[in-house]
């Protein structure tokens, strides 16, 4: 005896169901947000800081976050904090600028022929572990005492990790896209342009943040070698000067500009130039 | 197999016609991996005329894709030539579009209006408004006028492939080269998009060469198809197939008659 079952064909109810959709509460929202949530943290550290300062009591080893953030404004706006930051910033930019432009060089070439690849891979994992500040002794006696020095550590910082990154995207692009590339008729430096570097914007992302990184750590680091010249040292030398005068709240205040500048270009800059593509098009969530 | 071939040879259309758009002869491909040099294709012959649907099918391991490649310049052969509008063809140019298979063949940073406009305006054919208006007619041809400002990766897998038919039709190249555009599909969809193209096709009658190894697909889009025997592919047949709407029985026995060319001999499997 077969086992029959009986159709159904059912109309869907409407309204029967509380919300199809509503919009989260206020609170809700704000939990959502990313930065409000690293904001409390940040704030909850500060206040740890201050607690821990005060109950020490000893403003020579640590001084409290208030007297920091008052040694940190004092030296923006009235000492030479400001210009130490600016004579940072120019060095660093130059540096990390040039170091770009030759990963940009390298790379082309290492995407060109198989050869180029083999320098490529070669270079980088040979220098690639070389610490930029190993290499300035030997910078010191090349370009002598001054802006010349640093900017060749920098480039040495910033050059490996950009090329490893962009070199290592352009090769993870899919076949189809070169593909569908070369079908528009694009050749040489346009197809390089117009596909491999859109294509690998994600990895050459990826380079240029671990290359900002790294310059900054060098640059801070041979500043607190040798950051004076002509007078005019940068946020390293800042640092270093402050602390053979025991300013040590100053010392502070130079270290939080050092964090508050790595904060505001890894969570402002290149976080709006990743919300602007990357994020945009779907290639990174 | 002998009495295949006079039925092809004795095909009308094969006879003496007009020039072939796309004239495919004696062409044997080859193609190396790391270990093996793999012949993918021997002595391939066939004529495409303009406006037909042309359509190659075959088990994988026949070529076919491979072929397709070679048409679209990406590969060159080894053995015999290919030619268009009776010049060998050159490198990958946009004279012949490829529509993919895989949905990652949009650029993902730009969006469907860019991705359309994008050919056009790379080979110089139209530049500035003409641009615009051209790709804004074809994305609304292929119904997806509402999504022109969307990014690739908030589309469905079945409008990524229209956003790609409509950028192969915007270029209005000579022959619009289809590499099985259906097959990453789910079947309510590639049902529609079947339909769809045949539509298209009705509007314009541009000529296409499409890849596909399901036997139906190839009988709905295909006006001839060339069957392919695989390891390595050498052409099996050339037929003509049923004009859309056909009663299905004629249909049913066109699949039968093909089925049972493709699989006549127990299929080897050599490279697994």
């Amino acid at each position: 005896m077969p086992y029959s079952r009986v159709e159904r064909v059912l109309e869907p109810a409407t309204g029967a169901y509380g919300v199809v959709e509503k919009p989260l509460s206020t609170g809700e929202r704000i939990a959502n947000m990313g930065w409000v949530r690293k904001l409390a943290i940040l704030i909850a550290l500060g206040l740890l800081w201050e607690g821990y300062a005060r109950w020490l009591n000893n403003p020579l080893l640590f001084p409290t976050f208030s007297a920091t953030i008052e040694a940190f404004f004092q030296g923006f706006f009235g000492g030479t904090l400001f210009s130490r930051v600016a004579t940072s910033l120019r060095v660093l930019l130059i540096g990390y600028a040039i170091g770009i432009v030759c990963a940009t060089v390298l790379t082309v070439i290492a995407i060109s022929s198989r050869l180029g690849t083999d320098l490529l891979e070669l270079l980088t994992s040979m220098f690639n572990p070389l610490p930029a500040i190993a290499l300035l002794p030997l910078a010191l006696i090349w370009f002598g005492l001054g802006y010349g020095s640093i900017v060749f550590v920098i480039v040495h910082s910033v050059l490996w990790a950009v090329a490893l990154n962009t070199h290592s995207g352009f090769l993870s692009v899919s076949n189809t896209l070169r593909m569908v590339g070369r079908n528009y008729g694009l050749r040489g430096l346009r197809y390089v342009a117009r596909i491999l570097i859109p294509a690998a914007f994600p990895s050459i992302l990826t380079g240029l943040k671990i290359g900002w990184a790294f310059a900054w750590r060098t640059l801070i680091a041979a500043e607190l070698v040798f950051g004076v010249s002509s007078g005019s040292g940068g946020l390293g030398w800042f640092i270093y000067e402050n602390k053979n005068q025991l300013e040590i709240p100053n010392v502070f205040a130079g270290l939080l500009t050092v964090i508050v500048i790595g904060l505001v270009v890894e969570n402002v800059v290149f976080r709006l130039v990743e919300s602007r593509t990357v994020r945009k098009w779907g290639m990174q969530s | 197999m002998a009495e295949l071939m006079r039925a092809a040879v004795n095909d009308p259309a094969v006879g003496a016609g007009p020039a072939p758009l796309l004239d495919v002869r004696g062409v044997t491909l080859q193609y190396k991996t790391k270990e093996y040099l793999v012949t993918a294709t021997y002595r391939v012959d066939f004529q495409v005329m303009r406006s037909d649907r042309f359509v190659l099918l075959g088990p994988s391991g026949c070529g076919k894709s491979t072929l397709l490649k070679a048409v679209g310049g990406y590969l060159q052969p080894v053995e015999g030539e290919i030619r268009m509008k009776g010049a060998a063809i050159g490198p990958p140019g946009p004279d012949r579009m490829m529509v993919f298979q895989e949905f990652d063949q949009l650029l993902p940073w730009r969006t469907v209006l860019g991705n359309v406009m994008f050919p056009l305006t790379a080979s110089g054919r139209l530049a500035g408004r003409a641009a615009v208006e051209k790709a804004r007619d074809v994305i609304a041809r292929v119904g997806l006028e509402k999504f022109a400002d969307n990014y690739p990766h908030t589309l469905s897998g079945g409008m990524k492939q229209r956003v790609a038919i409509a950028r192969g039709m915007a270029m209005e190249p000579d022959i619009l080269l289809m590499d099985e555009p259906f097959a990453s599909l789910d079947a309510l969809t590639r049902r529609k998009m079947q339909d769809d193209l045949l539509e298209l096709w009705e509007g314009t009658r541009f000529t296409v060469l499409f890849v596909t190894h399901s036997i139906p697909e190839a009988i709905r889009i295909g006006s001839r198809i060339l069957l392919l025997s695989p390891h390595p592919g050498q052409v099996k047949a050339e037929l003509n197939s049923v004009p859309p709407g056909t009663d299905g029985a004629i249909i049913a026995s066109l699949e039968r008659r093909i089925h049972d060319m493709l699989f006549a001999e127990p299929v080897e499997d050599a490279h697994t």
